[in-house]
């Protein structure tokens, strides 16, 4: 782009919600950086989100109590909206601006970089096939999760989404036991899920290899819009920079799209489903896209965003545009959870798309594919036996679906429910031990070989 | 006067004074982006840029060319990593690096390559439109150098010889230059001389569609499904294992990683018919989701051009297009930026009309010019319904223009039952059209074992109802032999592996013997009861042990 001095404009036509809107704008860019400078209050910051000869559009970031258009001075920087990065961020903890709320002063940092980054170029991607260990069972043998992917979790109100994010920082072992690090974006949480989320992180001693972006429920709704883009800036450089393993958490998505909801709602734009904006997918993905490996480059960005479901609805916009973007998502029940199953994970809504790449041989184990589609197979039959008991009854069910029945139950409480670290050694010998209460025939997706070595190894060890 | 950007709104761009026509191309702002001129309104002009147009300012200039959006079209397109534009992948990380900066410019096809044209016709010949000049050898497939439509004349000079796309191969008398490549407007269908119904079915290797719900070579199918139900899956699966000649793969709007997926793997995967990389067959276009929407939605308009020039050699082409939801949602939000009124669910209104145009570029043909030969696209697209309701707008559309429906049902996927093909809603217009074709090619009795198969799970799905109602208990011995059979048929023959090196792709008899197999145990079932014995006594294991072994290409 080129270097343009600052424009000022003195008074605004009108300003509404986060808008402000700005008449005979000249050679004003797309996505500049505006500040508002007015006497008695501190300065604002906003963005072009359309640029016009007639008319622009300014969003504003801060709240715009007290801020009277006419009067206030407008500035034009001419630049994109940028972000420090560098390794000095570790450690550091931000607002949903970059400005430090450590108490320390502000990063000198390695480079600047614009907060909207770039679409990583398919040929150059290298495909994701590094299984990470997260020592839970419903993950790493059903779900598994692997480095450079994007794969959230759909939590519902009272849900402890955060909490299983918090587990996976504290309990992930990366491949080789490579160097990684964590970037936290705290969307529109409150105060007490922010402190809930840290302590967790900080008593796995993760935090000096943490950055933080922290915009809570009481900060302004715009900077949700924000705090995540400068996470995903801050973690791509720690990442193909400076070479290290990055696992970016952000929550709740559901903040940032409320977020995105009201900017359009205040532009009068034409609103799709659930008056969420039509280009909320376009929108959404070119945050969950900036996750991924490039060829030729030793880091990765994982990205677990977090995200609460509406009433627990899965075909709400934001879960839904969110499942077509990711490469699977991890899903929670409230009927586990108010059984007391820790985590409370459905398995079968559950789905990691990159799976097939991290596991067999030499990864995890050969068979892991048909033992866990065998896992799959036998509780979804379960399932189904348990709604057909809700009719019938239990003793009316045929012997077969008893026994489903009966797998169902010890499923949840002896392999989803775990109270500590499993590694996979110790949830592939869980999973077998379940299985070995079937009878072979009801092993339908299991292959002759493995059946047959599977059972050998069972008699030998009785 | 030079026109300049007076507005910047996403992907939206209006200039003045600008006097384009609709359709022509532009490069926008300094540095020179690439647009489309979609509107023009007195001197105004409202373009779609096909880049990022962060830091596009308001003054910068537009200057219009004089063309529309071109598919270049010739030797070296089997193997091409193009975005949404035509432009490769490769050559754009050569320029802006591993992440796509605006601004790079580069042709589809290597203007260096260096090809061995061999000249089938000779001068003094008279041409026509579609005429064959000579044949390139690419990789699979024999490229017949064709006379671009709207060309005809006499041949001046032609020689064999070896060519870059770009240099001249002959001339005509009136001074018409011959190269090996030529451009074509990518929203413009290419003529044909003649199209007509196809009795010949588009083998997918897939028991539940060739089976089931087949789809007619030149014929269309929608997949619709909510996420997570393998419709990217599907998608990969045909492109890998269907009998095609050429298959294009348009990625519109989808996953990052998916492509490289695709990347890695079909270099990999040999293609059983030819015994080559099915890399060599293929040519993909990549524009992900976090990719300009412009470009978006120009990606499927791109790919069933290179598919009609593919055709127009005399080849079957598939055209996959993942997903056609998202074309429709770049369609909705460039409608939005002009504040166009919308339709149902903020789609604009002639989302239908455009979706029935681009569907109809499907098609069983013979192209022009001589020889006579015979060609056909398929189009598989699928379809991301929001929360998996099909009742919106995109797949009511798509339903309306395609002749099968492959609906995948969440419930299918959670059990890992893949391909997740709901076999009550899905439906094929072909399926009595190319019965002859498979009861030749697959089994005698192929039109009976579909019919009686698919009575078999419909009359489970009934006994379902029943049992969930008033209990098992309630149902006679043979209608748990069909409950037992019918899941049989579910898990064994319906279901398909795609990462299973035997069962991945099942060719036309396999299908046929499985299937009928598994119609057989019924009948047994069926005599075994009739003669006396219990449903109780009857042991179906051993078959379903046989059945899957015969499925796997195992011996039992």
């Amino acid at each position: 782009m080129s270097p343009r001095l600052d424009v000022t404009h003195h008074g605004a036509a009108a300003a509404g919600g986060p808008l402000l809107f700005l008449e005979r704008t000249r050679a004003v860019s797309l996505g500049e950086w505006v500040v508002v400078r007015q006497t008695g209050i501190a300065d604002r910051r906003g963005q072009v989100i359309d640029a016009g000869e007639h008319a622009t559009v300014v969003q504003l970031l801060d709240d715009t109590v007290g801020l009277a258009p006419d009067r206030a001075e407008i500035i034009l920087t001419g630049e994109v909206a940028t972000t420090v990065v560098g390794r000095e961020l570790l450690g550091r903890a931000f607002d949903g601006h970059g400005a430090p709320v450590d108490g320390l002063p502000a990063p000198i940092g390695e480079a600047l970089r614009p907060i909207d980054g770039a679409p990583i170029n398919p040929v150059r991607r290298a495909r994701p096939r590094d299984f990470i260990e997260t020592g839970i069972s419903a993950i790493d043998a059903m779900n598994t999760l692997v480095r450079g992917q994007k794969l959230p979790i759909f939590s519902g109100p009272g849900l402890p989404g955060l909490e299983i994010a918090a587990r996976i920082v504290e309990w992930a072992r990366a491949p080789r036991h490579e160097p990684f690090a964590v970037v936290f974006a705290a969307v529109g949480i409150t105060a007490r899920e922010t402190r809930d989320f840290l302590d967790r992180v900080r008593a796995s001693g993760a935090l000096p290899r943490t950055v933080l972006y922290l915009n809570q429920a009481s900060h302004p709704a715009v900077e949700r819009l924000h705090a995540p883009r400068l996470a995903l800036t801050a973690a791509e450089h720690l990442a193909y920079e400076c070479g290290l393993h990055v696992l970016v958490v952000i929550a709740d998505m559901t903040h940032y799209c409320e977020a995105l909801r009201e900017i359009a709602t205040a532009r009068e734009e034409i609103p799709g489903r659930r008056g969420y904006p039509g280009y909320m997918y376009t929108d959404l993905a070119s945050l969950y896209e900036r996750a991924g490996i490039i060829q030729g480059k030793p880091g990765s960005i994982t990205q677990i965003p977090i995200l609460t479901m509406p009433d627990d609805d899965v075909t709400h916009p934001i879960p839904d545009l969110t499942g077509y973007i990711t490469e699977g998502q991890i899903v929670l029940s409230r009927e586990l959870h108010r059984r007391g199953v820790t985590p409370p994970i459905d398995v079968l809504p559950s789905l990691s798309r990159l799976m097939s790449g991290g596991i067999g041989e030499g990864r995890t184990r050969p068979e892991h594919r048909e033992w866990s589609d065998q896992l799959y197979a036998s509780y979804a039959r379960g399932r189904e036996a348990r709604s057909m008991a809700a009719i019938v009854g239990e003793s009316g069910l045929p012997a077969g679906d008893r026994r489903a029945l009966a797998f169902a139950e010890a499923f949840e409480q002896t392999f989803i429910n775990q109270s500590g670290r499993r590694t996979i050694d110790e949830t592939f010998a869980a999973g077998w031990t379940l299985l070995h209460t079937l009878p072979s025939d009801d092993l339908t997706r299991l292959s002759a070989a493995t059946l047959a070595a599977t059972l050998a190894a069972h008699e030998a060890s009785r | 006067m030079t026109a300049r950007i007076i507005r910047v709104a996403g992907s939206l761009v209006e200039a003045a004074p600008l006097h384009g026509a609709l359709y022509e191309l532009a490069f926008v702002g300094t540095r020179r982006l690439l647009g489309e001129i979609i509107k023009q309104r007195g001197d105004v002009c409202t373009l779609q840029v096909y880049e990022s147009t962060t830091g596009l300012a308001v003054g910068e200039p537009v200057e219009h060319t004089g063309v529309s959006l071109t598919a270049q079209l010739g030797p070296g397109l089997l193997g091409a990593v193009l975005d949404g534009i035509g432009r490769p992948l490769e050559r754009v990380a050569e320029a802006t690096g591993d992440f796509i900066a605006p601004g790079a410019r580069a042709d589809t096809l290597d203007a260096e390559q260096q090809w061995a044209f061999t000249a089938t016709r000779a001068v003094g010949d008279p041409v026509e439109p579609g005429d064959e000049l000579g044949t390139v050898v690419e990789r699979a497939i024999t490229h017949r150098v064709l006379v671009p439509p709207g060309v005809h004349g006499v041949i001046a000079a032609i020689d064999s010889g070896t060519y870059t796309v770009t240099t001249p191969i002959g001339a005509l008398t009136d001074g018409t230059t011959l190269r090996l490549a030529h451009r074509w407007p990518v929203r413009i269908p290419r003529p044909v001389a003649e199209r007509f119904a196809s009795s010949r079915p588009f083998v997918t290797g897939q028991r539940v569609f060739d089976l089931f719900f087949p789809v007619a070579e030149g014929g269309s199918a929608a997949v619709p499904g909510g996420f997570g139900t393998g419709k990217t899956i599907i998608e990969q699966s045909l492109a890998k294992f269907s009998e095609a000649d050429v298959v294009v793969y348009v990625g519109c709007g989808e996953r990052g990683n998916e492509m490289t997926d695709v990347l890695t793997e079909f270099p990999l995967l040999v293609d059983p018919r030819t015994g080559r990389p099915v890399m060599d067959r293929a040519v993909l276009i990549v524009n992900t989701s976090n990719m300009p929407v412009a470009a978006r939605e120009a990606s499927i308009y791109m790919g069933v051009t290179i598919a009609e020039y593919f055709r127009d050699q005399g080849n079957r082409v598939a055209l996959m297009i993942d997903s056609t939801s998202r074309w429709a949602e770049a369609l909705r939000e460039m409608a939005a930026r002009q504040q166009e009124m919308p339709g149902e669910e903020g789609y604009p209104t002639y989302l239908a009309s455009r979706l029935g145009q681009f569907f109809e570029r499907a098609g069983r043909v013979r192209p022009l010019g001589a020889p006579t030969r015979e060609g056909a696209v398929t189009i598989i697209g699928a379809i991301s319904p929001p929360g998996g309701d099909f009742s919106e707008p995109v797949t009511q559309a798509a339903l309306r223009v395609t002749g099968s429906m492959w609906a995948l049902d969440a419930a299918l996927a959670h059990q890992r039952h893949y391909p997740a093909v709901d076999w009550e809603s899905s439906f094929s217009l072909y399926a009595d059209q190319v019965a002859p074709w498979f009861t030749t090619h697959g089994g005698e009795h192929w039109s009976a074992v579909r019919a009686d198969l698919l009575a078999l799970l419909q009359k489970e799905r009934e006994l379902r109802d029943i049992a969930s109602l008033v209990g098992p208990d309630a149902l006679e011995d043979h209608d748990h032999l069909v409950m037992d059979i019918a899941a049989m048929v579910r898990e064994v023959v319906l279901r398909q592996n795609a990462y299973h090196p035997h069962d991945a792709i099942s060719s036309p008899p396999q299908t046929y013997a499985l299937a009928h197999a598994a119609l057989e145990a019924f009948r047994d079932g069926e005599r075994a009861l009739a003669s006396g014995t219990a449903f109780a006594e009857l042991d179906l294991a051993p078959t379903r042990r046989a059945l899957a072994a015969q499925r796997d290409g195992v011996t039992p």
